[in-house]
């Protein structure tokens, strides 16, 4: 017997819009039978990790400050992807939007200009967009593959983020600590809610995906590079520039990304530090797939992404497991996602025997 | 004083010992601890769960202790901190760097949590700090490591330059200088508090330029077990460990290390909270405080050097001997502690330079 995956005709489209939904409900099944194995009643388990973290309104505040990186990464990302732009290095873009949006905030220390937080969030676009850059040149320069550049990058920008804190922008009154000093309250995003942590960097990721959706689903460029990732010979047939996709792509990405940067640094963190992000820039490209590459879907794939975070730490609190188990989560989220996705896109056949 | 006056006062200090077995039926206490990596079985954060699991015996009944391991330092630590004294924890210590503003943060929110910051240096009304002259035992490591030297050189596997660990190497080149003055002490960085293939790779380096004197401050045992390793053919590699000893790895090679013991520490200042008598803390404990050890000696140290490093450390406790004590001289020539004074808590705090000894550079900013 033998399994064969044959190409459907026409996949359903009523279906790609139900895997997602399909992999979360499996997830969240096989997520049952885990927290068995591990000796853990399912439903005690199920609440403690999807229920627990929403329990006060500091819970919800926490699901939306948590969720926004990945909202802004995600739907620059989501730009990119269509047109099959591989950015990977968006965890490295937003390491230098924070950068260079913290550069600001240090170097107009104290100022009580109500520009400095804007012109942060520009630089720290600005930042992003360049990272993004280096790939997106040596894609259409040297035909050199982005998805290795990008990648390798984020280590790049790791370290500059550990030397500048470890030299240049060290602070000086922090005891030799790799760390900046404090950003003032004009560099910092405001507060939405008191005693929560939720900011205005809310608002700009939601602004983003509203742009995300118009430029995706109304404007020309963003046709054309929907053509572009869906079939590459049509549309250079019908002359669309491959390398302004690839630019667009990226810088797009960059900039969401290096905004994200903007949002922790001048969020919940407040100072530059070698921690900025647990790893956004990789989570989001989860969300983007999760959330099918469409701002809405993002939206709510963010907010899902997030859960799966503090859900890990409540499991961790009061089930006494360990902390990778939102790890896990993550990965049998995407796995079921491309494992539906297979299914939309190929018809199995059982083949009997194969007689000659 | 009167009948009635001394039947309060009594009481008073029962309750305040809160001892007795009457007052023993009160739920327990709960405490929060906050982990940087993984409890593992060796390391930083497994000699804080020593300390944990210590103090929890000693105050049997009186307290429940949580832990929570592997959390990242960064925007997600303060949710984590806010939770356990959102939980009902009564006193909550974070053990790393990273969590300082985030502990201060929810410190400020908390005001009838008591919260214990290790390493860092922001206290409050409710925030105490507390960490160890862990550099005491790296003198005395040194001191061997002098004795001990055929090459005269020592390697140093180092995470990433901050006070604590510029302290340990120095500490250690000023201990192997004071009785081999010959002895130069090599580092390398690895930019990492916890990677077991680059500080392998760095220890095997340092043993290839001459090292046979080795020791890491970083938090897996790779380095104890790359000179066990080596041991075989170099009779005269060692290896010192640090945190925790680590001689289950390096039975040969491991002579002693600086071990991190922190269960006393945790012990009295919990009973000072339960009682209401702690008034703050910035306690920064050494040998004397019973803070760090020595791990067990190994073998291969003479009964004479063995007697020294006993009568040393006596010293050290008592006031008489200090790692810095002057002249302390740095690469560059510089002075820095005058001859018949010793380096103030201030100054090693902000310790940023080699002193006179390590041929390594630092790297530069």
């Amino acid at each position: 017997m033998w399994l064969r995956f044959e190409p459907r005709a026409e996949p359903s489209r009523l279906m790609r819009y139900l895997s997602p939904i399909i992999a979360v409900a499996l997830m969240l099944a096989s997520g049952m039978v885990l927290f068995m194995l591990l000796g853990k009643s399912p439903m005690e388990g199920f609440k403690v990790f999807f229920l627990n973290p929403l329990k006060d309104s500091y819970g919800v505040a926490e699901l939306f400050l948590k969720a926004t990186p990945l909202m802004l990464c995600a739907v620059g990302l989501a730009v990119g992807f269509r047109a099959n732009v591989w950015n990977i290095g968006a965890e490295g873009q937003l390491l230098v939007g924070a950068l260079a949006g913290g550069w600001l905030a240090l170097h107009f220390e104290g100022s009580n200009s109500p520009l400095l937080l804007p012109g942060m969030i520009v630089a720290g676009a600005l930042g992003g967009m360049l990272w993004a850059s280096i790939p997106a040149l040596l894609r259409t320069r040297f035909n050199a593959n982005e998805i290795l550049t990008s990648l390798m990058l984020v280590y790049i920008a790791e370290l500059m983020v550990s030397w500048l804190v470890h030299g240049p922008w060290k602070d000086p009154d922090g005891f030799n600590f790799p760390q900046t000093k404090l950003f003032t309250a004009k560099a910092l995003l405001p507060v939405l809610m008191p005693g929560t942590r939720v900011n205005a960097a809310l608002f700009i990721a939601i602004a983003a995906l509203i742009a995300g959706w118009v430029f995706m689903n109304r404007s020309f460029m963003g046709y054309q590079m929907k053509v572009a990732g869906q079939a590459e010979h049509a549309s250079r047939y019908a002359g669309f520039s491959a390398k302004r996709s690839v630019w667009l792509g990226m810088l797009v990405g960059g900039g969401m990304a290096g905004i994200a940067g903007i949002s922790e640094v001048a969020g919940p963190i407040g100072q530059i530090t070698e921690h900025i992000s647990p790893g956004y820039g990789f989570a989001a490209m989860i969300v983007a797939f999760v959330g099918r590459l469409s701002p809405v879907g993002i939206f709510f794939a963010s907010l899902l992404m997030a859960l799966l975070y503090m859900g890990g730490e409540q499991a961790q609190q009061y089930l006494n497991l360990p902390y990778s188990i939102s790890k896990v989560f993550q990965g049998m989220l995407l796995f079921f996602l491309l494992g539906s996705d297979v299914f939309i896109n190929f018809r199995v056949r059982l083949l009997r025997r194969i007689n000659k | 004083m009167n009948h009635r006056n001394f039947v309060l006062t009594i009481l008073g200090g029962a309750t305040l010992l809160a001892s007795t077995p009457l007052l023993a039926a009160d739920p327990p206490t709960k405490i929060g601890f906050v982990y940087v990596s993984p409890v593992g079985d060796a390391g930083w954060t497994f000699q804080h769960d020593q300390g944990r699991k210590q103090m929890e015996a000693a105050l049997k009944g009186k307290v429940t202790t949580k832990f929570i391991e592997n959390v990242p330092e960064g925007a997600d630590a303060e949710r984590i901190i806010r939770q356990l004294a959102q939980d009902g924890s009564r006193i909550v210590f974070t053990t790393s760097f990273g969590y300082m503003n985030q502990t201060a943060k929810v410190a400020t929110a908390f005001p009838n949590v008591t919260f214990f910051h290790a390493t860092g240096y922001k206290q409050g009304k409710n925030l105490g700090t507390y960490n160890a002259r862990f550099y005491e035992g790296r003198y005395l490591n040194g001191v061997i490591a002098g004795k001990m030297t055929k090459s005269n050189i020592a390697g140093y596997v180092a995470a990433f330059p901050i006070p604590e660990v510029m302290q340990g190497i120095n500490a250690f080149t000023q201990g192997m200088r004071s009785v081999n003055p010959k002895a130069q002490v090599r580092v390398i960085w690895v930019n990492s508090w916890f990677d077991p293939g680059k500080e392998r790779e760095a220890a095997l380096t340092l043993i290839s330029q001459g090292a046979d004197m080795i020791t890491h401050h970083t938090d897996s045992t790779a380095v104890v077990q790359a000179a066990e390793e080596k041991h075989k053919e170099n009779k005269n590699l060692y290896a010192f460990s640090y945190h925790s000893d680590m001689s289950k790895y390096g039975p040969t090679a491991q002579l002693t290390g600086t071990t991190h013991i922190w269960g006393d520490f945790y012990t009295k200042i919990v009973n000072e909270v339960l009682a209401g008598t702690w008034t703050g803390t910035n306690l920064w404990g050494g040998f004397k405080d019973g803070m760090i050890r020595l791990a067990p000696l190994n073998s291969a140290v003479s009964a004479e050097l063995k007697t020294q490093v006993a009568k040393m450390q006596a010293e050290i406790v008592a006031g008489k001997l200090h790692p810095f004590a002057g002249p302390v001289v740095d690469q560059d020539g510089k002075e820095r502690v005058a001859k018949g004074k010793s380096m103030s808590d201030g100054d090693l705090g902000a310790m940023n330079y080699y002193v006179q000894g390590v041929a390594s550079t630092l790297p530069k900013r």
